[in-house]
Parts: C-alpha cells; structure tokens; sequence
C-alpha cells in the first residue's frame, strides 16, 4: 500500500504530472504516491518525470482504462 | 538560474495571445517548474495579454487551415470567409472551451496559477507595455517588467530556450 493516493483519472496532459508533483512535495522522503490516471500519455511521462527529478517510479500497472503508478519520493 | 549545481533552466519568449496558442508556454513552464526546473516567462506583443488580470481569451480560424474541431465522426475546418461572420469566432471559441473541460484538459486561469505557485518567473516587455499602453496595474501581481537585455541575460544561463 502506498502512503498516500492521487485520484487523477479523467484528467489530462500536464495535469496528472503537476498533481502529482504536490502531492509528492507534501510527503516525507521515501514515502510513496499512488497515482490514479486515465491519460495514457502519463505512461511516458511519469517515466520522463521519475527520471528527470529522481522520484523513483517503483511501480506501474495498468487495469482496464486505468493508469497506475507508485512514485517514492526521493531523500 | 543554474548557480545551484545540477539544477537546469528553460526560457519562452511568449508572443501569442489567442486561447490556443495560450497552452504551449503555460504547459511546458508548470511542467518544467514540476520537473525542478527554473522557469522564466518573457511576454510581449500579444503574449502580454495572457497577464491580464481578466482574461478574455479568444480564437479564430481564420488564417488556420489546420484547425478541423471533431464532429459527427470527421473533422471539419472552416474557410476563411466564415470568420467574417458575427458570431462565428465566438462559437469556435465556446466549442474549443466545451471540448477542452470535456477531455479534461486545464483551462489557462488553472495552468496561469500553477505557474505562478510553482515560481515561474514571469516578465512582461517594458517596450510592447509601452506601446500597448499597459501599466503594471493591468497585470496579475507577482510579475516583473524588463527589456530584451534581461531576457538574453536569462537566456544565456538557461539549457532550454523556446520562442512561442
């Protein structure tokens, strides 16, 4: 279970990123967010987002029409 | 700018004012911002008009051969004589805004505040004010005014410099 969800499905391209981005300023280091998402650029770019800021992407899944990431937030 | 180490920068020059073109800077500087970038803004011409302190953003497609909105299955464009008509840029302006919410894409007030929260620099050209006659009063607070000089000196510190 991730310490905190981020229900971003029905949102699109850069929405689900900057949601996600707060949520994960607000969490303590090495905590993770789960985020919901029905866009399916986020699959791209939440891996650009990890990879970029270093929040590493410890989980990707995906059921139906929906996205679903687990990002830790970096020390 | 990139004084702290690994910490990279991106500049736009944004020169468009119209609810379309509005997207592309607001798009990429809240995500670059999300991204850890440094962001900075330079607005001028008709791009000053997106700090506004009420916006009214419009759109054409006059002059646009690209713009073909979806409807009943296809895409349908519009030839240029339309836009003359009373009515016709404010219809595909409500119809872009409708297909916009529906698909879940940010309106320009939503993504302006994320820029503005997330420290977006944002400079407004002294001269284009100037010459449009717009005081600072007009503008959203939080920006600051500068000249062509300013925005090389960002330009020079930053990996990524666009022009909207």
């Amino acid at each position: 279970m991730a310490d905190q969800t981020l229900d971003a499905k029905g949102l699109n391209c850069p929405l689900p990123i900057l949601k996600a981005k707060k949520a994960l300023t607000a969490l303590a280091p090495g905590a993770t967010l789960e985020v919901l998402a029905t866009d399916p650029g986020a699959v791209k770019d939440f891996a650009a987002f990890s990879r970029t800021t270093g929040h590493e992407l410890i989980e990707q899944s995906v059921e139906g029409n929906v996205y679903r990431f687990v990002l830790k937030r970096k020390a | 700018m990139s004084e702290s180490s690994g910490t990279k920068s991106m500049s736009i020059i944004v020169t468009k004012g119209s609810l379309d073109w509005a997207y592309p800077p607001f798009i990429l500087s809240t995500t670059a911002a999300a991204m850890g970038l440094n962001v900075t803004l330079f607005f001028t011409f008709y791009g000053l008009s997106l700090l506004l302190k009420d916006l009214d953003l419009k759109m054409t497609p006059l002059g646009n051969p690209a713009m073909k909105m979806p409807m009943m299955g296809g895409h349908v464009g519009m030839p240029n004589f339309a836009s003359m008509i009373p009515g016709v840029d404010a219809g595909a302006t409500v119809m872009m805004q409708n297909m916009m919410k529906k698909k879940g894409v940010a309106s320009i007030p939503e993504l302006r505040e994320l820029a503005l929260e997330s420290e977006v620099r944002m400079i407004a050209c002294q001269m284009t004010m100037d010459l449009f006659e717009y005081t600072l009063d007009d503008m959203i607070p939080g920006i600051e005014l500068g000249g062509a000089a300013t925005y090389i000196e960002v330009a020079t510190q930053s990996e990524i410099n666009l022009f909207i």
